[in-house]
């Protein structure tokens, strides 16, 4: 005898991207705090001192924030135009922005009015950093120059004007107090060693330069302008190695994850890709409400912090250790049948005689009544609302197996408006899921022909049958769209491949018929 | 021609065992069953088959219980005889020449002498009518007895099993149609009694069987609409009653009464043993979910037993109506073989489809079926003009790794449902997993299937008539949870052409698809590297060559047309008109077996792809096509040295035949040796424990109690039960003598190197057996007693610790009685 076979509930493929090391490693953020501030937000720069503050630049302000605070810690107001480019200095101490005005300020981060102002440039000052040795400032501005300063004595270095167009982007070495790089809208990247009067590389990213990056190691530079994230090699006297172009409007702003494994990339477009740098396939994206203009990583990836047009500032952080155990330890608070099975852990004796008791096996609540053959209320336990919304595939499942037992028809029919209207809302919701399409249409049509006759009794279900109506008519005409993009398709297919003779040797004879009249003779296999 | 009358075509195994009801043994250990052109014998506790008897040359059609002798049974077959055989033994006492077609067959206690048969009217082969006669089986010694004292006693009935015997025999009640006919024997009249055809409200009031209450005056006959009516008060023509009982949804099928009358069981297509409680109508118990639709049930002459045929060729034991405790197995033929036979490279077994939604692995050297696979894993619902899903494909790797199945499902006004199930062997298991489901891999159905033979890929390849090929590959997703599981990797076409059939090359390096009248042949890479083709006709088979012969692609065409081209040149090396209805390679060697079709009949030719000359050929096979067939690897290789038998050494050629016979081919010294194996026959299946068992057992126990001295008294019986085992067990189900001198002389003897306080007690069972052989039964009858007892002394028991001059003596005697023992036992 064998035992009751229960209703497959198929596995449908997921569909979307696959899981990977990286997905999990991206994924596990909270969800984003959001804050608004005055104006577009255009930098975003960390502290490199715990607890890691950042400064967010928006219109005419910099705000501080602290790791987690949503209220700004401190707040710089004294500009007089949009400020620009707040940037930390490594010991964390200090502040330099640019303005609109021309002037770069110094701030103190714990001070309120600006300890330096340097002026010097003729137009609004977009770069602003700190050099390695901490003593000076490196500027550039939309008057095409770029300067050195002196922090001590607020004097001006050195003024470089090599650059054709707006320098928007500039990057100090980590590792050389005089070595800088820029980037201007004049598409080129220039190096410029603070001992030398000219620059001493130039690069030419063919698209106006948005933002530039340099390794930890500073042998690779990351630049992106346009749609373009290009990567040079530095050592290679400024060889170009790789061009990404997976942004479908201009990247905006570059950054690279704590353990230099991963790039980031933000855009207009809305995308924030992440790129493996090894092999700079993009292994994560994430999407954001509105166009971005900065991004920046805390320390230790610990929160990704993102600024956008419309003046938000976006702020994910990394879901501690303890609130993952946490989660793990709720869904082990699953009900144990600890208790009840008494003298689990009895060890059977030498000579006991061993009695084993036949497993139950659980059958789900439809399937029992399926068993018992009492199709329409497993049809009802199917439909019941949990499992019609957040398992739909069951009640599909269980409707498909009524039409193989041929008695889906009985199933459905002998039902109230309630009964019939939770019906419909169920085909509506579900009859153009492709995974569903085939049992369900048959379901359809099944209901149309059994209730035929009270059509126009009931204004619910007429309501739900036009709706059904509709949605099976916008169906078709989807299909059908398809259908001719496929035509489109295949004919720019056919034509794109190249047409390839099929080698036939000793072309010369047919390898038909003639050839087995006068080739060898065959084996007679007639039997004497 | 080839002289060739040493390969014969045979029978081998597979034959309906469901045919008619089984007979269950007085003691109920044995059931008999008609299979084929011979009984078979089964052990009701092991399943095993213990003895075939065969004798009757044509189709048994009914087995009964001799009432005068608990150990033997009657058979009938059409080709006009009764046979009485002893069971136990399997020996063939009498032959009883009826001289007409036998159908069933019917016998009661009150009878004696006389049979009941049922054999064509008016001695007419070709009739549809039918009646029962009594025939008087003649007293007589001679082996073969002509019974020709034949009496009619009912005209008009139906071949098979629809009458039953009443209360002490005193009337006979058959059905036929609308008409119950009852006819009683003192009287010499019958009753009859009709139903109207009525066919309102869905009635349909056919009978379709009868049973008879063994205690009372009633009569149960099963309907076609599921009802079962019981008849009362029948012997007067008109004031005759009838109760009804519903439940089957289907046609009753069978219907029985248990012995004692107690009971009713009825069974039918839904697969359900109904019992009915005869006293109280309403009460009945179920036993659902037994397989095939249930054809006949059996029960035991002491009623604790019943044994249910099944529409699949299943016997299912039932202990009591409640637990299922063995079910014997054949094989699974159905209307028609949906997948090819193919050959599970593991077991070597055959594997086809078999009970619906099931592949059957059956092995060829066993005759036995092995297990069912379930494919389609769906409760399966028994009901008429359900569409169901069906295994259509089936496809192995070539190590058994993989096994890959097609399912389908065809309703009337909706899709065809396609699922393709791959299932990956699991070592722990032993058996199948199911690893992928692909559901709608094609959009219709798939023709052909076959996976590459190449060692580094695991790649399946199928073919469906959208025009589209598939390669399948494992992806291996070591990373995630998943694991390993299939995908689609490439997808192939040829002018929207519908592919019938596809074949890999021997190392996987080529791949032959044939589309309507074009081969084309793929590489691993998925270049279309050439097209053959031939015009008229569409390509049916293809098949490449093997070892010496891989240059060459055979393929046949439906016009009649075998073609070989050679792939170096890619040109046609020969082609001859034969209509080839079937090519086979052979796994193993170059050979390649094609079964034509010539007017009505089939012809076998075996060729190799090279050579112009048949290795083999055989006119006229058997009648009609030859369906499906398969080169099933030998165990063992046959070394015969003719020319035209040697293409059978390394593997056997299967096949089925229009009517679903498995066939085989067979040589001489095949045969011989199938004999020589057969002598020496290991197994006892007369009881779950084997002779076998018994003496090794016994062997071991008593090794053990020998060194453990509270164990003395228990040895003693012991022992002498073994060499009753040996004495009293028929010589034929015993090992070979061979084996068990050498493991009986070590029981017996006592060693050399043991001690002599252990050496007591064996001398002493030693003595105990000498008595007993020796001796008279009635000590040996005792002999539990004698154990029992305190016959031995406790100063006995515990032993002296030497041998005394007397025992000693004793003991050499008893070692040459056993010697002497055991050469006759090795001469016989």
């Amino acid at each position: 005898m064998a035992s009751f076979k229960s209703t497959k509930i198929p596995i449908y493929p997921k569909l979307g991207e696959k899981v990977t090391p990286d997905t999990l490693y991206w994924k596990n953020y909270k969800a984003p705090v959001q804050i608004k501030e005055f104006g577009a937000v255009t930098s975003i720069d960390f502290s490199s001192l715990a607890p890691h503050n950042y400064a967010v630049t928006a219109s005419t302000r910099i705000h501080i924030y602290g790791p987690f605070s949503t209220e700004p810690v401190k707040t710089f107001t004294r500009f007089k135009d949009t400020a620009y480019s707040g940037k930390f200095r490594s010991d964390g101490q200090l502040l330099v922005a640019g303005c609109e005005d021309s002037m770069v300020r110094l701030f103190d981060v714990s001070g309120k009015v600006a300890l330096r102002v340097f002026k010097g440039h003729t137009k609004g000052v977009h770069v602003t950093d700190f050099t390695s040795d901490c003593y000076h400032i490196l500027t550039g501005s939309d008057d095409y120059t770029c300067r050195l300063w002196d922090i001590p004595n607020s004097t001006e270095l050195t003024s470089y004007k090599e650059h054709t167009d707006y320098i928007r982007c500039g990057i100090t070495s980590k590792l050389n107090r005089d070595i800088f790089i820029t980037g201007s809208y004049d598409h080129t990247l220039r190096v410029f060693d603070a001992r030398v009067e000219k620059s001493v590389m130039t690069m030419d990213h063919s698209q106006p330069v948005e933002s530039v990056l340099l390794y930890p190691s500073e042998g690779l530079l990351v630049s992106a302008g346009g749609r373009y994230v290009k990567v040079w090699d530095l050592l290679k006297g400024g060889q170009p190695l790789v061009s990404l172009k997976n942004h479908h409007k201009t990247v905006t702003c570059l950054s690279l994850s704590s353990n230099g494994q991963r790039l980031l990339s933000a855009s207009l477009d809305r995308h924030v890709k992440i790129y493996n740098t090894t092999n700079y396939k993009v292994v994560h994206n994430f999407d954001y409400a509105a166009s971005i203009l900065s991004l920046a990583l805390a320390p230790d990836d610990e929160s990704i912090v993102v600024g956008m047009t419309n003046g938000v500032l976006s702020i994910k952080h990394r879901k501690s250790p303890e609130e993952k155990r946490e989660m793990a330890g709720k869904q082990r608070m699953q009900p144990v049948y600890r208790i009840f099975v008494k003298g689990r852990n009895y060890v059977p004796k030498k000579d006991d005689f061993l009695v084993s008791k036949p497993v139950k096996s659980h059958l789900a609540k439809y399937d029992k009544q399926l068993k018992k053959f009492n199709i329409s209320k497993a049809l009802d336990t199917a439909l019941e609302s949990w499992r019609r919304n957040r398992k739909p595939e069951i009640t599909v499942a269980v409707m498909k197996e009524l039409d193989r037992r041929g008695t889906l028809k009985n199933a459905l029919a002998g039902r109230d408006e309630q009964n019939l209207s939770q019906l419909l809302n169920f085909l509506i919701g579900n009859v153009v899921d492709p995974r569903f399409t085939p049992v369900l249409v048959t379901a359809t049509e099944m209901i149309l022909d059994i209730y035929q006759a009270v059509v126009g009794q009931s204004s619910v279900v007429d309501r739900q049958l036009v709706r059904l109506q509709e949605l099976v008519e916008r169906e078709v005409d989807y299909q059908q769209d398809l259908l001719e993009v496929l035509g489109m398709l295949d004919t720019l297919f056919a034509a794109s491949l190249p047409r390839k003779e099929v080698p036939c040797p000793g072309s010369s004879r047919p390898n038909g018929l003639a050839e087995g009249s006068l080739g060898a003779p065959g084996p007679q296999l007639k039997a004497a | 021609m080839v002289a060739h009358g040493e390969i014969h075509v045979v029978h081998r195994g597979g034959n309906k065992i469901n045919f008619r009801e089984t007979v269950i043994t007085n003691d109920s250990r044995f059931l008999l069953c008609a299979s084929g052109e011979s009984v078979k014998v089964y052990s009701s506790s092991s399943e095993e088959c213990v003895h075939d008897l065969q004798g009757h040359t044509d189709l048994v059609s009914g087995i009964v219980r001799n009432p005068s002798n608990h150990l033997q049974v009657y058979s009938c077959s059409a080709d006009g005889t009764v046979r009485l055989w002893d069971f136990t033994d399997g020996i063939l006492i009498k032959t009883f020449i009826i001289g007409y077609p036998i159908y069933s067959i019917y016998i009661s206690e009150n009878h004696g002498g006389v049979v009941f048969v049922v054999v064509p009217m008016a001695n007419d082969k070709s009739s549809e009518l039918f009646q029962l006669v009594a025939v008087h089986l003649p007293l007589s010694g001679d082996q073969e007895v002509e019974a020709r004292e034949l009496s009619a006693v009912l005209c008009d009935v139906s071949p098979s099993g629809a009458a039953s015997f009443g209360r002490k025999g005193e009337y006979i009640a058959a059905v036929k149609g609308l008409q119950l006919e009852v006819f009683f024997f003192k009287k010499q009249k019958s009753h009859r009694f009709f139903l109207k055809s009525g066919n309102k409200k869905g009635a349909k009031n056919a009978f379709t069987c009868v049973s008879c209450h063994p205690k009372e005056d009633c009569i149960a006959t099963g309907h076609e609409d599921g009802k079962i009516r019981l008849w009362r008060n029948f012997n007067q023509k008109k004031e005759y009653t009838y109760s009804t009982l519903h439940w089957h949804h289907g046609a009753v099928n069978t219907l029985q009464f248990t012995p004692e009358g107690t009971n009713l069981l009825s069974g039918g297509i839904e697969s359900v043993l109904v019992q009915w409680h005869y006293t109280q109508e309403n009460q009945k118990d179920f036993l659902p979910r037994l397989g095939g639709a249930i054809t006949h049930i059996a029960v035991s002459p002491d009623g604790s037993l019943f044994c249910t045929s099944h529409s699949d060729n299943k016997i299912t034991i039932i202990q009591s109506c409640v637990k299922v405790s063995a079910i014997i197995q054949g094989l699974v033929k159905g209307e028609g073989v949906r997948t090819d036979l193919t050959i599970d490279p593991r077991s070597k077994a055959l594997v086809l489809n078999g009970k619906p939604g099931h592949l059957q692995f059956y092995s060829l050297h066993r005759d036995k079926l092995l297990y069912n696979l379930d494919i389609v894993q769906q409760e399966y619902i028994h009901e008429e003009g359900l569409d169901q899903f069906e295994v259509v494909k089936a496809a192995f790797d070539t190590r058994g790794n993989w096994l890959a199945t097609v399912e389908e499902r065809t309703q009337k006004g909706s899709e065809l449902e396609i699922n393709l199930k791959l299932w990956a062997y699991d070592e722990q298991t032993q058996s199948f997993m199911l690893n992928t489901t692909v559901t709608a891999p094609h959009e219709d159905q798939i023709t052909a299937m076959c996976f590459s033979p190449s060692p580094e890929t695991t790649m399946l390849v199928t073919i469906s008539f959208d025009g589209h090929f598939k390669a399948w590959l494992l992806a291996d997703h070591s990373d995630t949870k998943e694991g390993a599981c299939w995908s689609c990797d490439f997808v192939g076409g040829y002018h929207h052409l519908k592919p019938g059939c596809c074949c890999f090359s021997a190392d996987g390096s080529l791949l032959a698809v044939g589309f309507q009248e074009v081969v084309t042949v793929w590489s691993p890479s998925w270049e279309l590297l050439t097209t053959l083709s031939q015009p008229p006709g569409a390509i049916r088979d293809l098949c490449f060559g093997r070892l010496s012969c891989s240059k060459y692609l055979l393929g046949t065409s439906t016009k009649n047309q075998l073609c070989c081209w050679n792939l170096l040149t890619c040109s046609l090396e020969w082609s001859t008109p034969v209509d080839v209805s079937l090519l086979q390679a052979d796994p193993l060697s170059e050979n390649m077996a094609a079964f034509c079709s010539q007017s009505g009949c089939s012809d076998l030719f075996v060729f190799k792809p090279g050579e112009p000359r048949p290795l083999y050929s055989q006119k006229a096979l058997c009648t009609g096509k030859v369906q499906r067939a398969v080169f099933a690897p030998r165990d063992q290789m046959l070394e015969s040295c003719e020319e035209h038998a040697q293409w059978l050494n390394r593997s056997q050629l299967y096949f089925f035949t229009q009517h679903m016979d498995l066939m085989t081919f067979s040589t001489k010294t095949e045969e011989d040796r199938l004999l020589a194996s057969s002598k020496r026959l290991m197994v006892d299946d007369s009881v779950a424990v084997t002779p076998f068992y018994l003496l090794l057992g016994k062997h071991r126990q008593q090794q053990e109690a020998l060194t453990n001295p509270m164990a003395e008294r228990i040895q003693l019986p012991q022992g002498s039960i073994a060499i009753k085992e040996l004495l009293y067990t028929p010589a034929h189900v015993l090992p070979s003598a061979s084996f068990l001198c050498s493991m009986f002389v070590r029981s017996l003897l006592i060693s050399s190197s043991s001690a002599s306080e252990e050496k007591e007690p064996v001398e002493e069972e030693m003595e105990s057996e000498e008595e007993d052989s020796e001796g008279e039964a009635e000590l040996r009858d005792a002999r539990q007693d004698l154990g029992g007892s305190a016959a031995w002394g406790p100063g006995e028991e515990l032993g002296a610790p030497a041998l005394t001059k007397a025992q000693e003596r004793e003991l050499r005697r008893v070692k040459h009685f056993d010697h002497s023992w055991l050469s006759s036992v090795l001469e016989c």
